[in-house]
This record gives C-alpha cells, structure tokens and sequence, in this order.
C-alpha cells in the first residue's frame, strides 16, 4: 500500500527529530475542526471509534469522500475512551469469530494504516479457569477457534503461573486456577489513539468531523430519511447512519423507533501506576472481573455492569468492590496497589449480546450498535463493516448475521446463552 | 448506590433489588407471537423518566414498579405490584 | 536546603528515628514525612515521571504532585506514598522511587536531554512497523513509566467495611466543619465528622490566629470534643472518597500509616448513608507558572507556612514569596517568626492595599508588579529566583521559594453529587452552584475564608487581621525558553499544552488525554485551574467556556484491598455446603465446585483415580444400588387454588391432566423459546404441586416463579415456596433399590412417576420414584437438619446390597449414557426443546412462557439448526467433551461435544453433542476433533440413546 500523504504532514521519528529542532511549531491540526457542510452522500452520527472508523473505511475503502461525523461533545468522549482496552477475537459463536477475527487483523495493521501509533500490543489476552468443568469450556472455545483458523492455546497451571507469576496458584485457593486459554493476538490498544488516529486519517481524505453538534431530529421524505436536525443546523444526506454506542435508543427513539437494546451502565477503574508487573491480558471463566497493565503502568481493570438502565455514566460503588475483590482473590498483590481512577459508560446492551448492523425499518436509515461493553475491540472491524454496508446498501457477508431482523426470524447470536434480556456475561 | 424507596419495607440499598425490566416489554401469555415479540426486543429505552420492574429480592420479595429517572437517577414514583 | 533546628511549634513532641533512602534520621510525633524531611534538610526526594527532573517537596497536604516514596519494607512496602500524606513513626522506612541507580545519580535523567524529542503525544507519531516491533519499544517505554516498585506477594493487611447512617455527614474538620459539626449535634442530630488529617483543625494548623481566647488548634480539638460530647462521632485520618447516588458518601479510614506493620485492621472502608452532607473540604492552594518551577525549594506558600507553624520546621533560611494576593504574606510573618529571613516578597499585583500590606511593607522589601519568570538553581536545589519586576529582570538569591498562584475551592465530592460549578471571575476561582443531592458546602470551599464569618458567635483574634479570599496568579506566557510545569507529576508543560491545541485537541478532555493532565496520583489538584487558565486562554474564550474535565472517585487514591475488604482470599466467594458434607467427607468424598456448590465427585478407593472410581461407581449402580446426593436441586412447592395456573404458565408441557401422587418431566422456556431449565413436576394434592429443578438454576427458577406467578398472573390464589435449602434430597438407584427401599421402609414402593410419603429411620420422608439413570430409582426428599440418621440408612442397605454412594461423575455417566440433557451442557441457552428432541413434549396450545418465541420461523423450522445426537468413538480412543464435529480436520466444525463418557454398560467412548442438522446425520461419520487436546476421534451419529431402548429397566 502506498504511504498516504497528510496535509499537515506524516508522523514519523524523522518529523519528531525536525520538531525537536524547530520547537515542534511544524504540526498542524489533526482533524480540521470542520462546519457542517453538505449534502453528504453519508452522515454518521456518532464521533466514537466506531463511527470515526466507518468514515476513514467509507473515504480509503469504498471512495465516498462526502462524509460528515456529528459529535454531539468532542470525538472519543464515549464509550471509545472509557473501556480497558481489551482487543481479542477469542468468541465461541461463529460467527462472532468471523467478525472479531477480521477486527483483529486490521488492529494488527493499523498503526501503519493510519500513520498513528495506536500501540496495539498484542501481548496476550488470558482467560483463566478454575474448575475442570471451567477448563472443559475453555478447551471447546479454544477447539472452536482453531477450527476457524482462529489461535488460542489451552494452557497448563504451571504455564500460566510463568506468564503470570501474581497469580495466587494455591491448589487450595476459593478460585483455583486450572488452567487458561490465551490468544497471543490479543492484548491491548491505547482507546485515545483509535479515535484520533481514525478521525485524522479520515480528515485527511476529506471526511468533515463537526464537533459539538447534537442531532436532534430526523429530516424526512415520507418514509425515507433525508437527513439530521443538530444544535447546527438541518444536513441533509444520502445514507444516515446511526453510530452511537449507549445512546442508540435515544436517538433511535428520535426518529420513532425502538431496538432490541437497552442502556446500562459499566465502571472501570485505574490503579497508580507501577512499573511493570502483569504482562497479559488477564481474564476469567467463572469470575466477572479482568485486568491488565498500561503503559504509563496502571492497572486497569473491571467487572460486572451496574444491571439497570442509565444513560447516567455513574454506577455504583459496590459494583467497584466486586470487581476489585475478585482481581485480588486472582492475584492478590493487587491489593497494595491503589486506585486512582474510577469511571462508568453508558453502554449499549442488545438482547442477545451481539451487535446489530443493518438497515432500519425508514429507508436511508441505519444502525451499527448493540455492541454492549465489548465495543472497543471491534472498532476497526465494525467501521470496516458499516462502511461497506452505507457504500454498497448491502450488508457484508461477515456482518450479515446481525441484521435487525434476526429478533423477529429467531436467528440470534447468543453467545452467552443468555437469553433476551441484556446479557451481562 | 441508589436508595430505593421499598413501599413495604422502606428505603433500602439497591444492592437488595434486581432490574426485571421496563413496564413496555412485559410479555402477557395470551399475546400474539407478533406481539410478545415485538414487547420483548423492541424498547422504547428512554433517556429520562421511564417505568421499570424490579424485585426485592434480598428484601421482601416483592416486585415494584419504579418510575425514575434514567439520567438523574431520581425516583418519582414507586409502586407495589 | 540547609538544615535547620525545630522551633517550637508548641506541641509536646517525642523524638522518633526514620530512614530515607538509608540514611538514619530524626523526626518528631506529629510531623508527616515531608516535614521531617525538610527539616532534615532533605531537599531532593524524589525524579519525576517522565524526564526524572530532581523533584522536592511541594504541598503538605494530599495535593502532593511530586514528593512521592516507597514506605515500609518487605510485603509492607506500600509504593506512590505522598510524603505529606504520611505521619511519621518510629521506625518508618522510606525509599525513594524511579530512579536509578540513586536519586542524585539517576540514569532516566537523560530523558530531559531528550526532552524536545518527546514531547506531549510523541508516542503517537512514531514507534511504526509491526505490532512486534511496538512491542519492543513498548517495553522499554513500560519500564521507563510507572512510578514505585509494584508489590509481589499478597497483602499482609487486613481490611474491613463498615456501614454507619448519619442525619449529618460533615466532611472536614476545619473551622467551618467543625462548627457545622458540634451545631448539628448539640441540636440533637447524628452526626458524623470526617477529617483526612490526623488531627482536627484544617486551615487553622497554619494559622497563628486565638478563637475564645484559644489557640486554633486548641479550640478545633476542643470543639471535636464536644462534637464527640454530644453523640457524634469523628473520624481523623478518614477520607471521604466518592459520593454517590442518594447521598452515599465512602470513605476510607486509615488506621495505620502506609507501610506500618501490627495493625489488626490497616483501613477501614466506611459506607455512610447520609441525610444531609456538609463539605466543609477547603481549598488547595496553585502554583505559578515560571520556568523550573518544579525544582526542589520551589514550595507552595500555605504548605511553608504549615511548616513553620504546624511543625515548627523553616523550609530555608532565606526566603522569596512570590504570590498574587494577600494570604502569602502570612506565610512571610510566620517564617519570619521562626527566624528565617524574608528576602522579598514578589507580589504581581500593581497596588495592593490593606493592613497585611502595610505591616509586611514596614518589615519585608515588598515589590509589586512583580512575577518570576525562571527559579535559579544550584545543583538540585532552587538558589534564586529571576523576576520581572515593574517591567525590569530583577534576580534574588534564596533558598527557598514559596509561591502561591490563588487558592482552588476543593469541590470534588460536591461535582461527584452532580453539584453545578459556578465561575467566579472577581475570584478567579469556581464555586459550589446548585446541588442535586441533599448537600451544601461552608467555609473556603465555598469561598468564605474570614474566619469571622464562619464563626459568627466566636470572638477570634487574627494579628494579621481578616483573611482575605486569594486571588488567581499570572499565568506565564513563555516569556524564557525552558520549562514550566502545571501539571508536576505527569511532567506535562505549558508547551504541551499549547502543542496540543495548535494540534487540534482542543477540547478540555482532549487536551488531557493528549497530554495526561491531571491523570496523575494527585489528580492534577494543583495545577488544574492553572492548566484551565492558559487552554482557555489559547482558545481566547473565558476560563468557564474551555470547560471542566469530570471530577472521578476517588478524590485521593484508595488501597485497592479497602475496597475488597474481607472478600478475598477464601472469603472470594461463598461456598455451598451440603446439609451432609460431613457424612460424605467420612465416606471419603471428593468435592467438585459446582456453581458455588461443593458436590461429591467421586468417592475413591485408595490408589484409585477419578475416571476409575466414576466408572466403577457407575458399574455398581447398573449391577445393584447406589445412593447419590441431590439436595442442591432447586425444589419449589406450588400450593393454593391457583396452583395450576402457575404451573401451566411456567411449564411447558401438559400438566392439568396429571394426576395426584403422580409426576413427570418437564421443561420450561424462556420468552424466546429457549429451554431455560427442566426438572420433574409432582403432583401433590389437587391444589398442591411439587416442582423440581437445575442446582444451577435455582435462583433464576426462584425469580421466574415469582414473576409469574405476581406479574404474568397477578397475583393468583397461589403461594410459591423455595424449598431448596430445607430439604435434602437423596437418589437411590439400581436394580436393588425397589427392594432396598421396601425393606427399608417397610411399604410399598410407588410405581415409577409416582410418589409416597414413608418413614426411613424414624424420620418422614417422601419419596419420588424418578429415574436419571436409567435404573430403576426413587429420590428421597427429607427435612435437611434429620438428613443424616437417612443417609445413614441408605448408605448401610445400599452397601450389604453390593452397592454404595456414588459422585457427580457417575451419575453423569450414566445419564449420557441414557441421554438425559443437562441444563448448561446440551441445553446450552441457545437450543429449544424441538432441538433437544424434546419438541412432542410441549402443549400444543400454548399458553406457557416462551410459546410465541417458539413460533418464529427460525426455531419453528429444525432445518440448519443444531440438534441432540448420540456419538460413539468407532476406532477407539476417548471422545473429548467440547470437542469439535468435523467431517475432518481443519473443517468448519458442524457442531461440539456437549458431554462425553466412558460406556458404563459395556465398553468404549461415547458422548451427546449438538450437531447442524443431527438427526438428518444418523449413521454418518464425523470426527470429534480437539486441537487444544491434540485429539481425533473417529465418531458415528446415532439417537442419543445408549443404554435400554425400551426404558424396561426403570419400570417397576
């Protein structure tokens, strides 16, 4: 692929060098603070990775430069930039595999791609089981993956406790730890670096980002939507895309719909920064809680959503407590370590724990969402996706299975086996 | 941590409520498929005051229903069903 | 920093020794670490994050950006400790962090050489090339961040959670707390006061002020005892941390000092439910921006003045006070009243007036209109100070220099409640707006600083007259090359800053995340206003329109095991016991967890293994009788005139028609059709019924129920009672067990599906003759707490009948041989009951949960769904469980192994699965195929039926 030229001018360690001699007054903007323009042949609602990415794939992939991203607050502010930064593929159903998979083969390019360092790390993404019957589970995901040309690697106790040496490898422990299933193409991403280089590159190509400007209606001919109503004024388009995370029933509901989602809340929380202690993404089979270590050294971790609807991004402390309680029964030198930061998203939960990207009953309108807290790792992918969906008015066959109608045919992808409620594992 | 105002119990942490669901979706057993469907996945999902059932399920048991705010958090009403 | 003696701080004070950095000193109770240190003369404490710039003391309160250690040693050592945040005890180990290999000889420092080339963000620009290949740099750049040595071994503190209710929560013991506090309670109320410092007083510690004739610090102590008097409690070394929805304020109670072994409670996490909320919080004071503005001897004014006050401890002999308003001036009097000397005092205000004005003209050399552009150094320390004064360079030798940029109302916990922020431009500074939760602020967080004011009925005598609210400093405009902090501990400049926005992160939240601003340990709570100042002004708009970052719990760092508590280690989780684990540990059970369940797996002979054990308990049942337990299968009784209609509506198959005394199985679904548990329905009496169902799913069947029965039915004339726990259950299966069981209880055995009340051992029993393996087999349900004396029956009969207790294993061999489903393996949330072969079981008409979903074209047709198969190995070797269904290797799987089983009848491998059109398959080959495992198992589809067809073995 040739090297795609910026405006404002490449990143590299030659152009840092030169910066350091000229004070670095050579940089200019990232993304041009753009007014609201059109008509656009798309409009994408939504400045998060998802919808930033949906415009960089629109503008390199598919050729359609006449993009406008609406953001109601500045771009990255949701859900992008409030997740632990967990990347992997490493899903039981099919068909999540397909989609996440592809997610994951771009995240490994896409530094390069966008001439951004996202530091996409694939340092591993480890689940740990503690049981036999934990490990039974592990090994059919990690068989079903495989068979999909996905990795995954079942892992001994003794091997996990040499990738993870703070792991409380107590035979005896309330948790003991069996065992694991690691995907060493997983790891982590830094969320802000998504955005901004998604949003950068996609500026580039000519796609306008206009922030602070909320949607508040519909433009409508008949049955067919022909635009947003915004703080800003009307902007009309070809194709509306709906791309916004927690507040898809809201906006949604603005144009007279309803969706098989709801809004519930999910914290996460950072800890002082050490030097370097956990090098894998850790995670559990039975236990509803995750960490790994950042680069500025922060452990960051979560659990379990707050289980009721919000839009409030404010949970509840008790959820904290859980989450940390559980990181520590798992490595229990956590517990010196103190917390610095906590935070909540307001995150989109679909009824079957899948996303769902597809056309909307108003023509013109669409909707890629329901990616309940699992977003973040599909953000390449899902843009990727719904780029080609807004381009060619067809769902690709990857993101075929998680049209709108699969709640009305009975075709849902229940990974969790959850049922029709919003899933929390 | 939400205090919820227990009509038979009093207020009491949220820790002791589960969220069943939003009063919209309930399912009837005599409704038609189309319709239980369509109460089931299809959710108004409000930013702001909507009406809710939960259970006091560390409490008392019962189930309630909750009008209350989405983005404030605030309660208006709340009802024994 | 020259060291300097104590003066007498009039506090009695012992002599304790620490060590810093190996070095043995002394220091006296009271003081924290940062005030022994200064008055050690340890100026250098600590490299910075990212250039290792020489750091010293800053700020005494928790506001410390740079002064961070390491306390305690071995499993005690506790990392990121502020120095001011932590009191001095006798034997107190401090390290310093970050550096290496010594805090004056440090390597990293060479990143401020390198400065210009990694500026704000760098990390974005460069690092290309593979995933690999940033992972190399990658783990350079980690060993680089971090601050202190992470801990390695498990916490040796312990930590508790207590939970108090209050009508009043003050938090902060300042004057204003303090008064609101003894107020609330004398009038009767509960009232709790917290106070992050160890002792009352706040502001007043640096204050030379008498209240009633009192020293401050006196009256604070006197007024916390009359809070305490009146039936308050208070709370010293207590943070309060977040505040949440419904004012629920935590907050964190230190009981030990970081790194101070012997406590049997380090930390103690309170959970205050609270009526009202005073945040009586104060303020924290902002630095100046200049160049070098960070070095060591670069010291906050209040934070000079609560050393020379609080601790008796000169922070230099000669002194510069830079300040922009009138409360840096007491700083000069107090230093001046322990003997160090003021050198000037660089006010940047052009005519200042007022008493502390002219009493400071008459003893210091006062210059307005006057800012530092650059701290002068020596070695690591500041030894002067260049200002521009009246429009001239004017330099000033000192060690010591104490800034002041205005005061920042610390309004947190108040942004936390959802409070609004009101920008007060006279003040340069935001103050509480409209609460959302039932909350107020006093005092000089709400902007009230004349302590007059706040005690209205106190006489109070000030020498220096009145405070007055600080005013905002000047922000340096980069005026000399070189660097000038806002934020000290994440190193971020004010060119940072501005590369950020010439760069188009231009937003608030934007320019933190770009440069780290305020992410920090301390949370940026000095620099922020200063950092808000010059965004706002780069944006040219006024400081309220750039914007606030979000205030986030916790408002100062909490040790990750307060929030854990007690649930930890082996507390992680409950654990389930059974009503007869103690008999079965005598049968020498082996236990396998089982949701939080513990069950007995197997009961092994010595130098038996597991699979050799199950399968010889399986055998035994086949040949005579076993007994297993069943007592954490949920058990509900369903009773009234009603009855039927929850049954109806839960259960999915027919049930009207059964009789009394008689049971079968049943299913029951979810909304949309999926087969949510299964379990056998008993009638008991015509309005009485018996329904059992999954261990696993007791809870959820527990909630279904009662959602049925109260929303779905509204309230029918029907009670449904969650037997699970107060009744064990005990399966008796084999060929013998009809006759073991008669003999037993001298009755009739029922016929099977039926069921009889009978007496076993003196004790009342009823017995459900249901069948799970394949044999002939009754359930024997008896009250939990008379359990034991029937096990004990059983046990003794089933054994002189050849047989004996049997585990989890065996009984799971069994079934699969038998093809009995289990909820989480076969039925898996995803398969319905048509998938399971279930499907002629269901009720035509409807009417249960999860009829309509069943309708939807995608389960009401099989075709391309997965279904229930039976596997046999052909060719030998094990079939896995979780294994893959492949026409062969390397193929997209067709379906997995649900459950797998060695042929108890007979010999081999054999297994359920759910298979992609599975009964269409019967008599194909697969493979059942294990990469993780590295298996390959030649398998044939067939019904999921291994063992008696004809179900002959399980009748009477």
């Amino acid at each position: 692929m040739a090297k795609t030229s910026f405006a404002a001018g490449r990143y590299s360690a030659l152009a840092l060098l030169r910066g350091a001699l000229g004070g670095h007054r050579h940089w200019g903007r990232a993304w041009r603070a753009a007014e609201p323009g059109g008509p656009y042949d798309v409009i994408i609602i939504g400045g998060g990775g998802h919808g930033l990415a949906t415009a960089y794939y629109l503008a390199q992939v598919h050729g359609v430069r006449r993009v406008a991203v609406l953001e109601k607050g500045y771009i990255g502010g949701g859900n992008t930039g409030r997740n632990t930064t967990i990347v992997r593929s490493n899903y039981r159903q099919p068909q999540l595999q397909r989609m996440l998979d592809h997610s994951l083969r771009l995240w490994h390019g896409l530094s390069d791609e966008l001439n951004y360092n996202v530091m996409f790390s694939p340092r591993g993404a480890l689940f740990l089981g503690h049981s036999d019957a934990d490990m039974v589970k592990l090994a059919e995901r990690g068989d079903a993956l495989i068979a999909m040309n996905i990795d995954a690697e079942l892992m001994t106790p003794d091997a996990v406790a040499k990738l993870v040496p703070l792991l409380d490898m107590r035979r005896d422990a309330r948790w003991p730890i069996e065992g694991g299933l690691i995907q060493r193409r997983g790891g982590t991403a830094r969320h802000d670096a998504v955005a901004w280089g998604f949003a950068r590159a996609a500026d580039n190509l000519g796609v306008d980002i206009i922030e602070n400007c909320e949607v508040t209606g519909f433009l409508r001919d008949g049955d067919r939507v022909t635009g947003v109503t915004t703080t800003r004024g009307d902007i009309s388009g070809g194709r509306t895309a709906i791309c916004v995370a927690g507040n898809s029933g809201h906006v949604a509901g603005l144009a007279g719909l309803k969706l098989p989602i709801e809004s519930h809340t999910l914290q996460a929380w950072v800890t002082e920064p050490v030097k370097p202690m956990i090098d894998t993404v850790v995670m559990s089979q039975s236990l509803h809680c995750y960490f790994s270590q950042s680069d500025k050294g922060g452990i960051v971790g979560g659990g379990d959503p707050d289980m009721f609807p919000s839009y409030a991004q404010r949970g509840a402390p008790i959820r904290l407590e859980e989450s940390i309680a559980q990181c520590i029964a798992l490595a229990p030198a956590l517990s010196r370590l103190r917390m610095v930061r906590s935070w909540a998203g307001v995150t989109d939960m679909s009824f079957d724990g899948a996303p769902i990207i597809g056309e909307m009953p108003l023509a013109g309108l669409y909707l890629n969402g329901g990616w309940c807290y699992g977003g973040f790792k599909a953000t390449p992918g899902s843009g990727w996706l719904y780029a080609h969906l807004l381009a060619t008015g067809e769902n690709h066959p990857i993101a075929a299975p998680f049209g709108l109608d699969r709640f009305a045919s009975g075709r849902t992808v229940d990974e969790a086996g959850a049922g029709p409620m919003p899933q929390h594992r | 941590m939400l205090l919820i105002p227990c009509p038979h119990c009093g207020p009491r942490n949220q820790e002791e409520f589960a969220y069943e669901r939003s009063v919209d979706s309930l399912v009837r057993l005599d409704d038609a498929p189309g319709v239980a469907m369509a109460a089931l996945y299809a959710r108004a999902n409000l930013r702001g005051e909507d009406h809710e059932i939960w259970v006091h399920v560390q409490g008392c048991g019962q189930w309630l229903r909750l009008t209350r705010d989405r983005v404030t958090h605030a309660f208006r009403d709340v009802e024994a069903l | 920093m020259a060291a300097t003696g104590r003066s007498g701080s009039g506090i009695a004070a012992q002599t304790i020794g620490f060590v810093f950095d190996g070095r043995r000193m002394q220091a006296q109770t009271g003081d924290t670490l940062a005030a022994a240190l200064v008055a050690n003369g340890v100026g250098l404490v600590a490299r910075s994050f990212k250039y290792h710039r020489p750091r010293g003391i800053l700020a005494t309160g928790v506001e410390e950006p740079s002064a961070l250690v390491t306390v305690g040693e071995g499993a005690h050592a506790e990392p990121n400790v502020r120095a001011s945040d932590v009191f001095v005890y006798d034997g107190l180990v401090a390290r310093s962090q970050n550096a290496w290999p010594s805090l004056r000889w440090d390597v990293g420092a060479i990143n401020s050489l390198a400065a210009p080339l990694i500026p704000a963000g760098f990390y974005y620009k460069t690092f290309f090339g593979s995933p690999a290949r940033w992972m190399l740099y990658e783990s350079v750049i980690r060993r680089a961040a971090g601050l202190g040595l992470p801990p390695t071994v498990a916490d040796p503190d312990a930590y508790a959670h207590r939970s108090a209710f209050c009508d009043v929560l003050v938090v902060g013991a300042g004057p204003a707390g303090l008064q609101a506090a003894a107020e609330a309670a004398e009038a009767g109320r509960r009232v709790i006061l917290i106070e992050q410092d160890a002792v009352p007083g706040g502001s007043l510690a640096r204050e030379t002020v008498t209240i009633d004739g009192q020293p401050g610090m006196a009256w604070a102590q006197a007024t916390a005892a009359r809070v305490r008097a009146a039936g308050g409690r208070v709370l010293t070394r207590t943070t309060a941390t977040g505040y949440w929805d419904d004012n629920f304020v935590t907050a964190v109670e230190r009981r030990t000092e970081p790194g101070q072994p012997g406590a049997d409670i380090a930390q103690v996490l309170w959970k205050l439910r609270c009526g009202e909320v005073i945040l009586a919080t104060g303020t924290i004071e902002r630095p100046l921006v200049f160049v070098d503005n960070d070095l060591p001897g670069v010291m906050l004014a209040g934070a000079v003045r609560t050393l020379a006050l609080r601790h008796g401890v000169a922070a230099g002999q000669r002194v510069v006070i830079a300040t922009s308003h009138d409360d840096a001036y007491r700083t000069a009097f107090a230093l001046a009243g322990i003997g160090a000397q003021i050198v000037a005092i660089l006010d940047s205000r052009t005519a200042p007036q007022g008493a502390i004005i002219d009493a400071a003209r008459n003893r210091f050399a006062v210059h307005t209109d006057a800012r530092p552009l650059r701290a002068l150094r020596k070695g690591m320390q500041v030894s002067g100070v260049e200002a521009l004064v009246a429009g001239t360079r004017q330099r000033f030798a000192c060690d010591c220099l104490a800034m002041s940029g205005g005061a920042s109302p610390v309004l947190h916990l108040h942004r936390q409640a959802g409070g609004a922020l009101d920008y007060h431009a006279d003040r340069g500074a935001f103050l509480p707006g409209a609460g959302r939760q039932a909350n107020r602020t006093a005092g000089a967080a709400a902007g009230v600083h004349d302590l007059s004011a706040i005690l209205p009925q106190a006489v109070i005598a000030d020498p220096l007259g009145a405070a007055t609210a600080p005013q905002p400093g000047p922000v340096w405009r980069g005026e000399a090359p070189g660097k000038a902090f806002v934020d000290f501990q994440n190193d971020v400049t004010t060119s940072d800053l501005s590369l950020a926005q010439r760069e188009g992160y231009v937003s608030v939240e934007h320019v933190k995340r770009y440069t780290t601003l305020g992410m920090g340990t301390d949370q940026g709570k000095t620099g922020a206003m200063v950092a808000l100042a010059q965004i706002a002004d780069g944006r040219g708009v006024a400081l309220p329109e750039a914007g606030l970052t979000t205030f986030r719990p916790p408002y100062t760092p909490v040790t990750m095991g307060a929030f854990a508590g007690p649930m930890h280690g082996d507390h992680a989780g409950p654990i389930r016991r059974l009503p007869l684990a103690a008999a079965h540990d005598a049968l020498g059970a082996l236990w396998v967890p089982a949701g939080l369940w513990f069950r007995p797996r197997v009961y092994p002979h010595a130098g038996e293994s597991i699979g050799t054990a199950s399968l010889r308990e399986a055998r035994m049942v086949r040949a005579s009788a076993g007994v297993v337990d069943v007592s954490s299968l949920a058990k509900f009784e369903i009773a009234g005139p009603d009855a039927l209609r929850v049954v109806a509506a839960v259960c999915a198959t027919p049930v009207e028609k059964l009789a009394v005394g008689r049971g079968r199985y049943t299913l029951m679904l979810r909304e949309d059709g999926i087969v949510m548990d299964d379990g056998t329905l008993w009638r008991l009496a015509d309005d009485r019924w018996l329904l059992t169902s999954s261990s696993g799913g007791a809870a959820r069947m527990g909630r279904h129920l009662s959602y049925v029965t109260d929303i779905l039915l509204d309230h029918p004339r029907a009670a449904v009672v969650d037997l699970g726990e107060h009744w064990a259950g005990l399966a008796l299966a084999g060929p013998r067990s009809a006759a073991i069981l008669a003999d037993l209880t001298g009755a009739a055995v029922p016929a099977h599906m039926g069921l009889a009340d009978a007496m076993i051992a003196g004790v009342a029993v009823r017995i459900l003759a249901a069948s799970y393996s394949g044999e002939r087999a009754f359930e024997v349900h008896v009250p939990a707490h008379h359990a034991a004396p029937v096990f004990a029956s059983l046990i003794d009969a089933v054994r002189a009948a050849g047989g004996g207790a049997f585990g989890l294993d065996a009984m799971d061999h069994l079934r699969v041989e038998k093809g009995h489903v289990v909820i989480g393996a076969e039925a898996d949330g995803r398969t319905t009951p048509a998938d399971l072969g279930l499907g002629g079981m269901l009720r035509k008409a409807g009417g249960f949960v999860g009829w309509q979903g069943l309708t939807r074209p995608a389960m009401a047709d099989q075709t391309g769904r997965r279904q229930l198969v039976g596997l046999t190995a052909i060719a030998g070797g094990a079939i896995n469980e979780g294994a893959m269904l492949v026409v062969r290797e390397g193929d997209e799987p067709l379906g997995h192994v649900t459950t797998a089983a060695p042929r108890v009848a007979g010999e081999g491998s054999i297994a359920l699965g759910l298979l992609v059109d599975g009964r269409a398959r019967y008599g194909e080959t697969l493979f059942a195929w294990s990469p993780t495992r590295r298996s390959y198992v030649r398998v044939s589809v067939g019904p999921p039926l291994f063992y008696d067809d004809e179900g002959a073995r399980y009748r009477d």
